[in-house]
């Protein structure tokens, strides 16, 4: 990982679109693929920019369970929406990885040595809590014994400009959890947007080295205390507007009520439809799947995303050890919450509350552990 | 070349050539494995398990079963039950498997020393306990009494009959075999194989025991060596789950919060016991 | 009945007749007997009166069943020191299944006419009795639950 804490206490600001432009050009220049938020389909999903002008500018989402939704926000403002369907485990973990190609040699087969195309990310606007899914992404790839080298390489060389957010969204809980909305590391660059009537710009910060070569190379100004201040009082008031909160140590919660009716009354709603662990960024189960050409001399090794909701997911001989709804939902929440702790040592979730906004019946899991909570005991 | 993109990722299959297919029983194969490439030490411990790969076919886990001390060929016995299994019993000696591994968390033999042995075992359970058998029997003066448990589920179906015999045979080696079903031709016994477990010949209190079988065996072993006096923390079961990457990454395996792949297969009894209870989990 | 010096020790000794008292030990000791089966002898037969238990001294019984045509099924061994038979206790007092030595047996047999006599007249000693049975039974039926599991058979979905 190469974005390091930010311990210097410089900042910048530069002017919003003609700032944010050089950027977006300069990591171009460098040889980097920019991706960030586009609005397609009447959602903010992430995808190829080719200049700030592809941003969802003025766009703001309204969130809530098994809710999203695209509405006019303020005039001109680059970054007024939170997190969408999207994260950036499509571009770290991809949905599909190709892991090696076999060919057959008579009784023989050997591993076809490719070469090495590791794809170089720009990331544009990744807020906190996205960024504490990288990290949480790097523990599980890398568990101390085995690494996988293809995400190491993808995360080694993407460059990260972070987004400090100033509203919190619908579904948002991230407070709560400690994962923001104040990015404290892992990027290489930080922008705070401050939108004025008379003034747009944004506060810049450097996260690494790599960020402060190329903050240096676009026209900025030394940041005012007074901008600065207004950066600080920006994020505050969207960390103080969380409409959501996840319960106090959830996880020893969970663990003792793994009998718990709740998971039935949730089973009652839920459709096992996936949905959650496609969208949350922390989610990393996938499956190997090995396949052959018809001529029968090529093999491939392909990893895909895959969840735990599926009926196969635990499928040993005879049939699948979580057969019903309930019990697929309790491994899903009791991972995310609890278990992930003794594997991982933090929490699996972020707060970014996508699993609430795309559920289709609006399944909110601050909503099922407060019940847990409060009549725990009382089966 | 190949060895040295498997050190690099973990993912990639390293080629071993088939030695050797045997037919152990009606439904059960063993298959002997020899690195493919130059002198390649394949050190293992009892209770791991390999990732073999059937080339276009597809991968699965199957436990070692051969001598620790012999790495030289490695060991395999599986029942064909699936696509991957039934074709690798077609393969002969000459044509290539993947291997990935070795993979897991091992039997305690070194940690029994100085204790009575209790082995509980069933079906097919039996291969993945082997290779703890052959080190205890390497070193049989380290240990008190040691106990052999087999159930099978009719007489056509022992694995691994003549060495279960040969170890009958020895001396300094209790070995008991029953089977569910049998015909009166069969003059041994027929009943559980935790029955056996009643029958003394160690002293629970200073008993190791390594419990490996279907899961329901396991359980009611579990709870008659409990009953008998032997310690939970020194009771050890081997569990298996379904696995995709048999390195942590692929989240099919998980127990709770351990991955059976890392964290397991084998575990000490306390560390599942309350997990054990919980339905679906 | 020919008693044997040492068959009084044996029943004290065997955790079966644990915890009963001197005289009820007495008493069952009396109607107890040694005997000796060969190999492939019968102890008893399906259909027959069931009119005494046994313990297992040294040796093994196979419980089996007949069918015509076929070999006979075994349902489950007795070996050392296990208790046999209690259909002695059950109406209408006959075997289910045939027993047969596989092996050279010693086993201990117990007069059940004479004591289910003694059992209806001493409710104390018949509620000794039948708990320890009960136990017995509990524990065949368990073990046959288990076989009947067929554990490792092949699942199907």
């Amino acid at each position: 990982m190469t974005a390091k804490n930010s311990t210097n206490t410089a900042a910048f600001t530069i002017d919003a679109v003609t700032g944010l432009q050089k950027l977006i050009a300069i990591l171009a220049a460098q040889g980097y693929q920019v991706i960030g938020p586009l609005m397609e389909d009447g959602a903010i999903i992430y995808g190829e920019l080719e200049s700030a002008a592809d941003l969802p500018v003025g766009m703001r989402d309204e969130q809530d369970g098994g809710k999203y939704r695209l509405v006019k926000g303020r005039e001109g403002v680059y970054f007024d929406y939170v997190v969408g369907p999207h994260s950036w485990k499509r571009y770290l973990f991809p949905p599909e990885q190709k892991i090696c190609q076999i060919r057959r040699q008579g009784k023989a087969f050997r591993i076809v040595e490719e070469p090495e195309k590791t794809p170089r990310y720009a990331f544009i606007g990744a807020r906190s809590c996205e960024l504490k899914a990288m990290q949480i992404h790097d523990r599980v790839f890398d568990n101390g014994t085995f690494a996988d080298p293809g995400y190491k390489a993808r995360r080694e060389a993407a460059f990260i400009v972070a987004v400090n957010c100033t509203r919190a969204g619908g579904t948002c809980f991230c407070s709560s959890m400690g994962t923001g909305p104040k990015a404290d590391g892992g990027f290489d660059i930080a922008l705070t947007e401050i939108a004025e009537k008379n003034r747009h710009v944004f506060l810049v910060e450097a996260g690494s080295t790599k960020g402060q070569i190329v903050i240096s190379k676009l026209s900025a100004s030394e940041a005012s205390e007074t901008d600065r201040e207004k950066a600080g009082e920006l994020v505050s008031l969207a960390a103080a507007g969380m409409g959501r909160e996840m319960a106090d140590d959830v996880g020893p919660l969970l663990k003792r009520n793994l009998d718990h009716r709740q998971w039935d009354e949730v089973a009652k709603r839920c459709l096992s439809c996936a949905n959650c662990t496609l969208v949350c960024p922390t989610c990393f189960c996938n499956t190997v799947e090995d396949v052959t050409d018809l001529t029968g001399a090529n093999a491939e090794r392909w990893r895909k995303w895959d969840s735990c909701f599926t009926m196969d997911f635990s499928y040993i001989h005879g049939g699948s050890v979580r057969r019903e709804t309930a019990s697929r939902y309790r491994q899903w929440m009791t991972h995310k919450l609890s278990t992930w702790f003794e594997q991982f040592e933090t929490s699996g979730c972020v707060g970014c509350g996508r699993c609430i906004t795309w559920c289709p019946v609006g399944i909110d899991i601050t909503q099922e552990a407060r019940a847990i909570r409060n009549s725990e005991g009382r089966r | 070349m190949n060895q040295m993109l498997a050190a690099k990722d973990p993912m990639l299959p390293a080629p071993f050539r088939i030695e050797r297919v045997r037919k152990e029983l009606s439904d059960t194969f063993t298959i002997d494995l020899v690195s493919a490439e130059r002198k390649r030490d394949f050190a293992f411990l009892p209770g791991q398990f390999n990732m073999l790969y059937v080339f276009g076919v597809g991968e699965i886990p199957i436990s070692i079963s051969g001598d620790p001390a012999r790495p030289e060929t490695i060991v395999h016995t599986t029942r064909a039950v699936g696509t991957v299994t039934n074709a690798m019993w077609k393969l002969g000696a000459g044509q290539t498997i993947g291997v990935r591994g070795p993979f897991g968390t091992a039997w305690p033999v070194e940690d029994a020393e100085g204790y009575d042995v209790v082995i509980v075992t069933g079906g097919i359970g039996l291969a993945p306990l082997r290779p703890a058998i052959y080190q205890i029997l390497a070193n049989r003066s380290a240990y008190g009494n040691v106990c052999i448990l087999y159930g099978a589920r009719t007489p056509e179906d022992i694995l691994y009959r003549k060495e279960l015999e040969k170890w009958r045979g020895q001396f300094d080696l209790q070995v008991d075999v029953t089977v569910d079903h049998a015909t009166g031709r069969w003059g041994g016994k027929v009943g559980v194989v935790t029955k056996l477990i009643t029958r003394g010949g160690y002293d629970p209190h200073q008993t190791v025991a390594l419990v490996c079988g279907p899961e329901i065996m396991m359980r009611f072993a579990v709870e008659t060596l409990v009953d008998r006096g032997v310690h939970p923390d020194r009771i050890h079961v081997s569990l298996e789950r379904n696995m995709k990457c048999g390195v942590g990454f692929c989240g099919h395996c998980q127990f709770g919060g351990d991955f059976v792949c890392k964290d397991g297969p084998v575990f000490s009894y306390d560390q599942v016991a309350d997990r054990f209870a919980i339905q679906e989990l | 009945m020919v008693q044997e010096i040492g068959l009084d020790q044996l029943i004290r000794e065997h955790p079966f007749f644990e915890g009963m008292d001197e005289e009820a030990l007495t008493l069952i000791s009396g109607c107890a007997a040694n005997e000796r089966f060969d190999a492939g002898q019968y102890i008893f037969r399906e259909g027959q009166p069931a009119d005494k238990f046994y313990m297992v001294r040294h040796g093994s019984v196979a419980l089996e069943v007949r069918a015509p045509g076929r070999d006979s099924i075994v349902l489950q061994t007795c070996d050392d020191g296990d208790v046999m038979g209690w259909s002695w206790l059950v109406p209408p007092f006959r075997w289910k299944w045939d027993a047969r030595a596989t092996q050279l047996s010693r086993l201990v047999s117990f007069d059940g006419i004479c004591l289910r006599g003694k059992l209806d007249a001493d409710p104390a000693l018949g509620y000794a009795m039948y708990k320890r049975f009960v136990r017995v039974i509990a524990e065949r039926l368990s073990y046959a639950r288990l076989q009947m599991l067929d554990l490792y058979g092949v699942e199907h979905e």
